[in-house]
């Protein structure tokens, strides 16, 4: 009970948003020296990088409507019971699942796992579940294409072994 | 339970509207950034002759195989052409399933981000741990598939 009224307290101080201002400041300023340098290069980098924001739209679309159903529905006593601090194996499944079924980009589901977190997450488990989304359903034909269906099968079994490792020990690192 | 948090888990439509907004005004210049960040690293690093590092030992091609993953960025589709390219060119087993790995689990580039999201201390255990573990699976597939194939 402490523990998660401290979780609380610091996802409170975690709320100001002039820092992820302050960072695409920053990054807008390395493009306008980059600029002064390397005209056309930069140029194609800004060109690539809008390219890739007009696919992203889509999965941020969906993602915005994952969060809105989150906010009216999921229930803080849901979030504890299955994914909370005593859900046990049952919240690890769920969390290894939704990494590996999630789509986009890693940084599109930061926003809806903070207010996960905020509801009663547990760290290990949003380690898991990032740590989760490097298998890829959708990408194993192409890999077992290029590297055949033994090393695919034996790197996704390994893959979703650390996804749990890698959240129970990112949460024991974080109490100690 | 008590009434106060029963009060505070019933949220109506408008209330979850604006609370979604506000999360996607907190969100969104973090995923510009990673996005315009991405850009630069396409751009200015040359994926194609990124094999050119390796070729060293057993261990110093797993450490620059996932050193190239976790700065790398952009569809994991690309890092199993550039995989299967490695392969071909004779790089060994763990050198590329080290990138494989690092591609998809180390960000490097988002970061920022993660800090901004879930704090310091977190991103940078959960990444550090993703580096380790990215170079131990290369090491167990490398062995498995030894082990597997013989």
């Amino acid at each position: 009970m402490n523990e998660s009224a401290v979780k609380q307290k610091s996802g409170a101080k975690k709320e100001s948003v002039w820092g992820a201002y302050l960072f695409l400041l920053i990054v807008i300023c390395i493009y306008l020296v980059l600029l002064l340098f390397d005209f056309d290069r930069t140029f194609s980098a800004v060109q690539f990088s809008l390219g890739m924001l007009k696919k992203l739209l889509p999965i941020l679309g969906l993602v915005s409507c994952f969060m809105f159903l989150n906010n009216l529905f999921v229930k803080p006593s849901w979030v504890k019971n299955h994914v909370g601090h005593d859900s046990g194996w049952k919240g690890v499944i769920i969390a290894v699942i939704g990494g590996t079924l999630s789509m986009g980009p890693i940084y599109v589901w930061y926003g809806i796992l903070q207010e996960l977190q905020k509801k009663g997450m547990r760290t290990s488990l949003i380690a898991s579940f990032l740590y989760a989304r490097s298998v890829k359903p959708q990408l194993l034909p192409l890999m077992i294409y290029y590297f055949g269906w033994l090393y695919a099968l034996v790197l996704v079994f390994y893959l979703l072994i650390f996804s749990v490792l890698n959240g129970f020990v990112t949460e024991r690192m974080m109490r100690s | 339970m008590n009434s106060k948090a029963k009060q505070g888990e019933s949220v109506d439509f408008s209330t979850s509207l604006k609370k979604t907004a506000k999360m996607l005004f907190r969100v969104f210049p973090n995923i510009v950034a990673v996005v315009l960040l991405s850009g630069l690293i396409m751009k200015f690093v040359p994926m194609n002759r990124l094999s050119e590092f390796l070729g060293g030992g057993f261990f110093t091609d797993g450490l620059v195989g996932t050193g190239i993953g976790s700065i790398s960025i952009g569809n994991p589709l690309v890092s199993y052409v550039l995989g299967g390219e490695m392969l071909d060119q004779g790089v060994s087993l763990m050198a590329v399933t080290a990138l494989l790995v690092s591609w998809v689990t180390v960000g490097s580039i988002q970061l920022p981000a993660e800090i901004q999201t879930f704090g310091a201390r977190f991103a940078l255990l959960r990444n550090g741990l993703s580096f380790v573990f990215a170079l131990i699976i290369a090491f167990l597939v490398l062995l498995t598939m030894q082990f597997l194939t013989s």
